[in-house]
């Protein structure tokens, strides 16, 4: 057995556009999925991560490459010949059977016997907090309680992959945060291999162990939430994943990692890492998230410090977020508010309001894709 | 005025009563009381020149039930099964004109509600085309296929003339069996459309769920497809087994005089036979049926709204 569980190999998927075109949902995708990991696609809408999701769970085929799930090249085989289970994002349960009955509809089909039937769904609802509700049916149950109902059918069959559709989506804000906490602990505790498409960034952020993050039908980047977090590979991912500032140059010199680039708008250079393996004289980007950049009165680094005027701030509790102006360049930063107090700092605009320092460390230069 | 405007403003039963009243007065009026003074005429007896002579007498019901008052000379009573066996044979018409219907529809509704949005519309219009042309007439159309010299013996003949076989001419008008396809044909569009509702309701995702989770196309239709419909299939059951139980025209027209059910049955005592008291007696009888079966059927299968209602 191979640490591997799912595998697509240069996989691409084309539909045909209605003006009579073809478009590639998906567009040479290579995706390694190891065993018992909390696997998220992330991207906006159309960028793929459904189409991906869908040629694993043999509700499409692909046009050109191969999916292997646990070693075995899939080719045209149908869903329910996969050792794959789906949970969707409509959750999809039968009105028309209980909510025992859902959940042994699988384990009907593969014709297990009716006494391990009954205690392996008592045991999937016991595993999702539905110990009881076996009697009622899908619609008088709320919508956090039917997305259990569709967790349960789906993981009763100890599939080798559980793939997740946006299963979150349709809940409430609170609801999906505790549903988030929920699905991770689940995950851990059964072990299978979950595959989780979502289009939010924060839900990949907290409940992943690898995202890969998908634009286009293409794969932009693969990683652990901290690695997509701090250290976005193009100015898509810095853009897509949280909040982050934009400077736009020409690579000057590097020396040791470390990207010296002229920022017109800032008439003065700014000093990065070269997270985006980029060469002297190309057009880049410089990214800064806005929590990294320190808002001081003297200057603590010969560069990379730059005096700026507020454009506009507001107080939101845990920080205070300010849009200052340095030259032209305008410049997100979020002013953490250690300190309780009915009093804190004000700024005005207009005024300046000191200068803002930017650690080499937390300025990525990357191509301006 | 503006007062009674206020309190009908303010009252939602008012409102309902006021809405409903219109219908209630037209039910009332056309229906309700035309079916009590069927009641009341069905008990009466036919004077010897025609019509009704009022009364409270059960002998037409005691005459539908078999026991005749006509009988060889020397009996004063004796039981003849005709009307019992006119019954049956209308209930085991319907029935198995049911059937057909739902077997013939539901594939084409399962196809049509499938197809292809643009396209669901044109089948639904050339579902729904035949019902332009009046009833009778279409009737009048299966007569000139089926007939001795009718379409489809002329076609055969004239196929096997090519060849020089000799060909006698099937007899199928004037039979049982060009009563059933006449029904079948005319009652086709109202199984298709409840059904087609119901199937055309259930989401592409639970088709696809139901392979997630291992089922075969087969057992997706009847583990999935087939009891989501089930309202569909209901509602077309009653749409076309009642009419079907009282209908006179098809069985008149391409059935001759060798197909009795009730609806000729009925119609023949108030036109022919100048007995408006049978014929409300068999009215009855009918209705009563029909109302018992829907009871039972609907009773066992539900209105199927529970499975619509999410």
């Amino acid at each position: 057995m191979s640490d591997i569980a799912v595998e697509l190999k240069e996989v691409v998927k084309s539909f045909k556009t209605p003006e009579g075109g073809t478009i590639n949902a998906v567009d040479n995708v290579d995706l390694q999925f190891s065993n018992g990991e909390f696997f998220s696609l992330l991207g906006s809408s159309g960028c793929g991560k459904t189409t991906s999701l869908r040629m694993i769970a043999g509700f499409e085929w692909p046009t050109n490459g191969e999916v292997y799930i646990d070693g075995q090249a899939q080719g045209k085989k149908p869903p329910f010949q996969r050792p794959v289970n789906t949970v969707f994002q409509s959750y999809a349960l039968f009105q028309h059977l209980t909510v025992a009955q859902n959940v042994a509809f699988g384990l009907e089909m593969d014709r297990v016997p009716k006494k391990e039937i009954t205690s392996r769904v008592g045991k999937a609802l016991e595993l999702v907090k539905l110990n009881g509700m076996d009697k009622r049916y899908p619609r008088q149950l709320s919508g956090g309680q039917q997305q259990r109902v569709a967790l349960a059918r789906a993981l009763v069959k100890l599939p080798k992959v559980l793939l997740l559709d946006e299963p979150l989506g349709a809940l409430d804000l609170k609801l999906r945060k505790e549903m988030q906490l929920e699905l991770k602990a689940l995950q851990r505790e059964v072990g299978i291999t979950f595959i989780f498409v979502t289009h939010d960034q924060e839900e990949a952020l907290t409940m992943s162990d690898r995202i890969a993050v998908m634009s286009n039908g293409k794969v932009l980047q693969i990683g652990s939430p901290v690695e997509i977090y701090e250290r976005p590979n193009c100015k898509f991912v810095a853009d897509f994943i949280g909040d982050t500032n934009f400077f736009e140059g020409t690579a000057e010199k590097i020396e040791n990692d470390r990207v010296h680039v002229d920022i017109p708008a800032l008439r003065n250079t700014l000093v990065g890492i070269n997270a985006g393996n980029v060469k002297p004289g190309e057009k880049v980007v410089v990214s800064v998230r806005p929590e990294k950049i320190k808002l001081t009165n003297v200057c603590n680094l010969n560069y990379n410090c730059f005096d700026v005027k507020v454009l506009n701030s507001a107080y939101i509790g845990s920080d205070t977020r300010l849009e200052v102006i340095s030259n032209q360049q305008k410049i997100k930063i979020w002013e953490q508010n250690h300190i309780s107090t009915l009093d804190p700092r004000a700024f005005h605009q207009g005024e300046l309001a000191g200068f803002a320092s930017i650690l080499p460390e937390n300025a990525l230069v990357l191509h301006t894709d | 005025m503006s007062k009674l405007f206020e309190k009908i403003r303010q009252s939602k039963s008012i409102q309902g009563t006021l809405l409903a009243l219109p219908t209630l007065i037209f039910m009332v009026g056309l229906l309700i009381i035309p079916l009590m003074l069927t009641a009341v005429v069905s008990f009466g007896s036919r004077p010897p020149e025609g019509g009704v002579e009022y009364g409270f007498s059960l002998d037409n019901y005691i005459r539908l039930i078999g026991f005749s008052k006509d009988c060889p000379v020397g009996n004063f009573e004796c039981f003849n099964p005709l009307y019992i066996n006119i019954l049956k044979d209308s209930a085991v018409l319907a029935f198995n004109t049911t059937i057909l219907v739902i077997s013939l529809a539901f594939p084409l509704s399962y196809f049509i509600a499938r197809a292809h949005p643009k396209r669901r519309n044109v089948f639904l219009f050339m579902v729904l085309v035949p019902l332009w042309t009046n009833f009778v007439i279409r009737v009048y159309a299966w007569m000139m296929i089926l007939r001795t010299q009718g379409v489809i013996n002329s076609v055969i003949g004239a196929l096997l003339g090519l060849f020089n076989i000799p060909f006698t001419p099937f007899e199928m008008l004037y039979t049982p069996g060009a009563v059933l396809v006449g029904m079948v044909y005319e009652f086709l569009p109202f199984m298709i459309l409840p059904i087609f509702t119901s199937l055309e309701k259930i989401d592409n995702s639970l088709y696809e769920a139901a392979a997630d989770l291992g089922a075969n196309p087969i057992r997706t239709f009847f583990k999935v497809t087939l009891p989501l419909s089930m309202p569909g299939v209901v509602a077309g059951t009653i749409l076309v087994f009642i009419p079907v139980m009282g209908t006179f025209i098809v069985s008149d027209l391409l059935g001759g005089k060798n197909i009795i059910l009730v609806g000729n049955l009925i119609q023949k005592q108030f036109l022919d036979a100048r007995n408006p008291a049978f014929g409300s007696a068999a009215s009855l009888v009918l209705m009563s049926m029909t109302l018992i079966v829907t009871y039972f059927y609907t009773k066992k299968f539900g209105f199927g709204e529970e499975i619509i209602i999410g």
